[in-house]
């Protein structure tokens, strides 16, 4: 993993060429890495619980078609109906499902806590590794900026930007995005640093390296595991925040592109908790809750292999 | 560097980062967005020329750096603006200050006391089967909502149980007096109380767990132990204050996040605060409202961490040394 050395740049491509024998390493290093995840109980219920969602996400329209979500679809349902043989889930104010909605608000939580785990890695790692990698003035300005954002409080940031950018699903996705990539720009930094001052980073540069070449093939794929467990836990917290954002009615249009987050804000308007209306709360909650631990215990996992420390402790 | 020094470097990094955010919020309001056509959203169509002169009236129709120092001289004497209302903002706020702080800080203090205990007894004992579970506990309450739990815990001891009230602070047309007035308000401050104190609880026990544990691996244990102190007062004396140092900075970090928890929490129970201030600058899109509540939680956040900063080197020299 991180401390196996590239082979360097400039080998005589005879065969197998440089980029065969990385890409080989790369594959045994990854079925290393598997080998240990799979030993760890809580990584794989981790992993089945993700494989679990992704499936409803994906073959969602087959268990509950999009007519569901409208209010006007089925006209002979009654609103505020408690879980029966038909509505497992009960239904809404609004005489739909909570369990077809409850499928379909997979997609948008899903698609938002990867959209906006995106923009968080791309901008994090992205000011981590400049910052880590050139030191000096591009250092200290790129991670004054960071200490920053890393003070200001993340709802009432979140709340003062939806609202000025109008709410809507890009707004929630851009907005979480951009809210939270601090604490990742500090991780990577201080995973840069060490790596820079491995010998053969300093080999490399001894052979003629660009900034560009060192950054891509040398830095990069040292500090990848890292970022990627980093972006595993990141996503549990995405999907977190958008729960709250969309409770505060900050969120996705609820009718259109449903989360948990918007189903919670709709019960939440409705009083459904005041009146015991509790199937049309417990269902989109538990999902919420299920999704983000799915994260959690991989990101755990994965950290448990990735940080030697922890592994001999 | 010198104590003085020290001190010195950390309060201008506070004074600068405060600056920062009040700039951060100049741009964000009027280089994102116009503020007379973000007040107005919603609520009907300006003509030009009532634009131009609400322009003109909030001083927007001037350059740009004049309008930053006005904008900085207003803020910092405490003029926010007005909300939609029609009060100003700083009244509003506070008005509503004061519940916040009566529920962040009862809760916070509870949270803070229990976590650190159970992280100290898992810690100690890792491996137990008190440490497992409670891992397994604290990453559920990691991966809840607080407002979710906050809707089960009403539907379970407002509704079903009718034990405590769903919301407000006050018996509504009652008139209380002294004892029974607080021990009305306690009534009403019980569940949320209860759910911003179990919601918070993993965020500290994790860190007192980790934090143990690292200290128990250091020499000065084993040197303890070695001489022969007892257990408990390895436990005692050894490790536990050597372990609070870093739990504490953490913890006084982790307002932030909390200030977030206490929005929705006030929210769902009605709670006078400036959380719930904040869900109705919301629903009414009252940007001065938002604005002000904004400049207020990010200092908040700021003073609190440059309190960690000296609290900490107060309380461990080797942060001044280095």
């Amino acid at each position: 993993m991180a401390t196996t050395p590239e082979p360097p740049p400039t080998a005589l491509a005879a065969t197998p060429t440089p980029k065969a024998i990385a890409r080989r390493r790369r594959k045994e290093s990854f079925l290393r890495m598997w080998n240990q995840y799979r030993r760890s109980p809580m990584g794989m219920i981790g992993l089945g619980l993700l494989a679990f969602f992704v499936l409803i996400a994906v073959f969602g329209p087959l268990m509950a078609s999009h007519c569901d979500l409208s209010p006007l679809c089925h006209p002979t349902n009654r609103p505020i109906q408690p879980p029966t043989g038909q509505f497992w889930f009960g239904t809404d104010s609004q005489s739909r499902s909570v369990l077809s909605l409850t499928i379909w608000g997979t997609r948008i939580s899903l698609i938002v806590g990867l959209a906006a785990t995106l923009i968080t890695v791309v901008l994090g790692a992205g000011i981590g590794l400049l910052a880590g990698y050139y030191g000096g003035w591009t250092e200290i300005i790129l991670m004054r900026i960071t200490d920053w954002f890393l003070v200001i409080p993340f709802l009432p940031l979140a709340i003062v930007l939806s609202i000025i950018l109008k709410p809507s699903l890009g707004t929630v996705i851009f907005v979480i995005g951009v809210t939270s990539w601090p604490s990742t720009a500090r991780v990577i930094r201080a995973q840069v640093l060490t790596v820079k001052t491995r010998t053969y980073v300093e080999r490399a540069r001894a052979l003629g390296a660009g900034d560009w070449h060192m950054m891509t093939r040398h830095i990069l794929p040292n500090v990848g595991p890292l970022i990627f467990a980093n972006t595993i836990l990141i996503v549990a917290v995405a999907i977190l925040s958008e729960a709250v954002l969309s409770f505060l009615s900050l969120g996705p249009d609820p009718i259109n592109n449903v989360s948990w987050g918007t189903i919670l804000e709709s019960a939440f308007d409705q009083g459904a908790a005041y009146s015991g209306y509790w199937w049309w709360i417990v269902a989109p909650g538990a999902a919420i809750v299920l999704l983000v631990l799915a994260f959690t215990m991989i990101g755990y996992a994965l950290d448990d292999i990735l940080n030697p420390k922890l592994r001999t402790r | 560097m010198s104590t003085r020094r020290y001190l010195i470097s950390k309060i201008l990094q506070a004074l600068l980062t405060l600056v920062f955010v009040l700039a951060f919020n100049f741009f964000l309001f009027r280089g994102l967005g116009n503020p007379v056509e973000l007040q107005s959203r919603g609520r009907g169509a300006l003509t030009a020329e009532a634009i131009k002169e609400e322009n003109h009236v909030l001083g927007l129709d001037l350059p740009l750096p004049q309008q930053f120092v006005h904008y900085m001289r207003e803020t910092v004497t405490g003029h926010l603006g007005f909300t939609l209302g029609g009060d100003t903002v700083a009244e509003d706020i506070g008005v509503r200050i004061w519940p916040t702080v009566l529920l962040i800080g009862t809760s916070t203090i509870a949270s803070i006391l229990l976590g650190v205990y159970i992280g100290i007894v898992q810690g100690w004992r890792r491996g137990s089967k008190f440490d497992k579970s409670m891992l397994g506990v604290t990453l559920v309450l990691y991966a809840m909502p607080e407002f979710w739990f906050g809707l089960l815990m009403i539907m379970l001891f407002s509704v079903t149980l009718n034990i405590f009230p769903s919301g407000g602070m006050q018996t509504a047309a009652t008139d209380l007096h002294g004892l029974t007035l607080w021990l009305d308000i306690g009534k009403h401050l019980a569940l949320p109380f209860f759910v911003l104190t179990v919601s918070y609880l993993a965020e500290y026990s994790i860190i007192m767990r980790s934090s143990l544990m690292e200290v128990l691996t250091e020499d000065f244990v084993a040197t303890a132990r070695a001489k022969g102190v007892r257990e408990k007062l390895v436990r005692r004396r050894h490790a536990v204050p050597n372990a609070l140092l870093p739990t504490m900075t953490i913890t006084i970090l982790s307002l932030g996040y909390v200030l977030g928890g206490a929005i929705v929490i006030e929210t769902i129970f009605s709670w006078p605060g400036l959380g719930n201030l904040t869900y109705g600058g919301i629903q009414a899109r009252d940007n001065s409202l938002l604005q002000g509540l904004f400049l207020l939680f990010s200092a908040a956040v700021i003073v609190s961490n440059l309190v960690a900063d000296l609290l900490y080197s107060y309380l461990d020299p080797r942060v001044r040394a280095a």
